[in-house]
């Protein structure tokens, strides 16, 4: 079992999300960085889609109370076990009573702290993933326990070597596909969307990244459709809205985009100020 | 009926097929026969069918590596003649109290519009809506069939929060929200009804194509149904729709 001592300023259990009920309103949740999540699992021989605590830009305090083997990756926010420095994207083993606690951040923006075997929080429709109205928890909490099960003594540690390609966590570029509403775009919006570099607003979070610049817009709302994550909107007033893994089932803003998976990792790295740019596929 | 459909890439793993971009009872149909069709299908790759009122968006597990050659092949299956044993539509009778403690703006409708409460909760419990589908929230259903009386556009500034089980109406379109949740539509009552319960293996009792009639209750039977609602034991009435 781990005790929150201090959660980080947004924490909370996330596997691959809900799949399956989008057509009861149900978002697909999930870790934002599925490329970091999968790597911290994978390090300790999980499958890729385990539950893992993602922390976005502070990460917590945190005592453990078995021992267990743990991996993190994704965002560097200083990591320390019992306050000496330990590396990310590296298998390291914790004992009782050890206390993990995270500083500055370096690079990215969510950091993903896998356990051998996964949390075992609560499941709710198949999935782990905390969501308002979901799940009792949609936050991991100060003095929250979160249990997994203890390890014994790792013997297969054949995985503890592999390298992590950490270049896309400072990669400006989102590779983008043609949303449903592309074609609807004048010549000139394309040159604009396509040629200028976009900043992250502070309206950012699980559920959308908005954009800071707007681009001069006349197409109207469409009769509400389906989103994704990844499906980039366009507003009437011109601005651009990135669906993120939280985002709603539907919308009625034309689709301008589509973000390729491994672009929604690239963003979910981001924070308010960073500039983006789009690269048609 | 057939309709000209539009297959488009979305996304690595997701095809989208569009009709005439209207609400239309018509469309609903072909769009839920459509959806049956795939599903009987049993298209191992295929783990999601999602429609709204105009699209069908077909969600799969792995890469579609060919999309020329899946839309030609779910285009198949859009023409042939497979036979689907159809869920029959459901009509669901849902409570509503329209008392001013929860219509907080039925005065702002009855100004606007120029129409009585009175004929505001008639009007809106007369009608037989239908589900064209599920999306915004979980359970928020989509409803067609407002009175044009009704129609009033959404707050310019929404709430913060609005009450679970609040009945409202935004533009020409009317719903409940099925949890505590921001919100720009009018509120004309409230609903003791789940419209959301993940205890239950299909957590939104309606599917696309059924109907809701909503009927007024006083404050009293109101709070009466919402403690079966809270004891699990409250069943809601229903019948089967015979076309």
């Amino acid at each position: 079992m781990i005790n929150v001592l201090k959660s980080g300023f947004h924490s909370i259990i996330q596997d691959f999300g809900r799949m399956g009920y989008q057509e009861f309103g149900v978002p697909y949740s999930g870790v934002m960085d599925r490329k970091a999540a999968s790597f911290a699992n994978a390090l300790l021989g999980n499958d890729e889609e385990t539950a893992v605590l993602e922390m976005t830009m502070t990460g917590g305090f945190f005592q453990f109370y078995t021992k267990t083997y743990i991996a993190i990756s994704g965002a560097d926010m200083s990591p320390m076990l019992n306050n000496q420095p330990i590396q990310i994207n590296k298998l390291i083993a914790v004992n009782s009573n050890d206390i993990l606690s995270f500083g500055k951040l370096n690079t990215g923006f969510r950091s993903y702290l896998a356990v051998l075997g996964g949390f075992k929080t609560e499941s709710v429709l198949g999935s782990k993933s905390m969501y308002q109205n979901i799940t009792k928890r949609f936050k991991v909490l100060k003095n929250d326990d979160l249990f997994y099960d203890e390890a014994s003594i790792l013997t297969d540690l054949k995985h503890a070597s592999v390298r992590f390609d950490t270049s896309y966590l400072n990669s400006k570029y989102l590779e983008v596909f043609k949303g449903p509403e592309f074609d609807l775009l004048s010549d000139n919006q394309k040159t604009k969307l396509l040629s200028h570099s976009f900043t992250i607003s502070k309206n950012n979070n699980r559920m959308a990244y908005q954009l800071d610049e707007a681009v001069q817009n006349d197409l109207k709302p469409i009769i509400t459709s389906a989103v994704l994550p990844g499906t980039v909107q366009l507003t009437p007033s011109g601005n651009l809205i990135i669906l993120m893994r939280d985002c709603q089932t539907t919308g009625g803003y034309p689709r301008i985009f589509h973000l390729k998976e491994n672009s929604i990792n690239v963003l979910a790295q981001k924070y308010t100020g960073q500039s983006i740019e789009f690269k048609l596929q | 009926m057939a309709f000209k459909l539009t297959y488009k890439p979305y996304g690595e793993r997701a095809i989208l097929i569009e009709w005439p971009q209207v609400i239309d009872t018509a469309i609903l149909i072909d769009i839920l026969d459509f959806k049956d069709k795939i599903r009987i299908s049993s298209i191992k790759s295929i783990i999601e069918l999602k429609s709204t009122y105009s699209s069908l968006l077909i969600i799969y597990n792995e890469y579609v590596i060919n999309f020329k050659d899946e839309i030609a092949s779910i285009d198949k299956i859009y023409s042939s003649n497979k036979i689907v044993v159809k869920n029959k539509a459901v009509l669901w009778y849902i409570p509503v109290c329209y008392e001013a403690v929860f219509g907080l703006d039925l005065e702002l409708i009855s100004k606007d519009n120029n129409i009585t409460t009175r004929d505001i909760i008639e009007h809106h419990s007369n009608a037989i809506y239908t589900v064209y589908f599920i999306g915004f929230l979980p359970g928020f259903l989509y409803l067609g069939g407002l009175d044009e009386s009704l129609n009033i556009p959404r707050k310019a500034t929404p709430r913060l929060h609005v009450k679970k089980g609040s009945v409202a109406i935004g533009g020409n379109q009317t719903g409940v929200y099925p949890n505590e949740s921001p919100g720009g539509w009018n509120i004309i009552g409230n609903t003791p009804i789940n419209f959301f319960d993940i205890s239950k293996e299909q957590p939104c009792f309606a599917n696309p194509g059924d109907q809701i009639k909503f009927y007024p209750i006083n404050l009293k039977a109101y709070q009466d149904i919402k403690t079966l609602v809270e004891a699990s034991v409250y069943q809601l009435e229903s019948e089967v729709n015979h076309d």
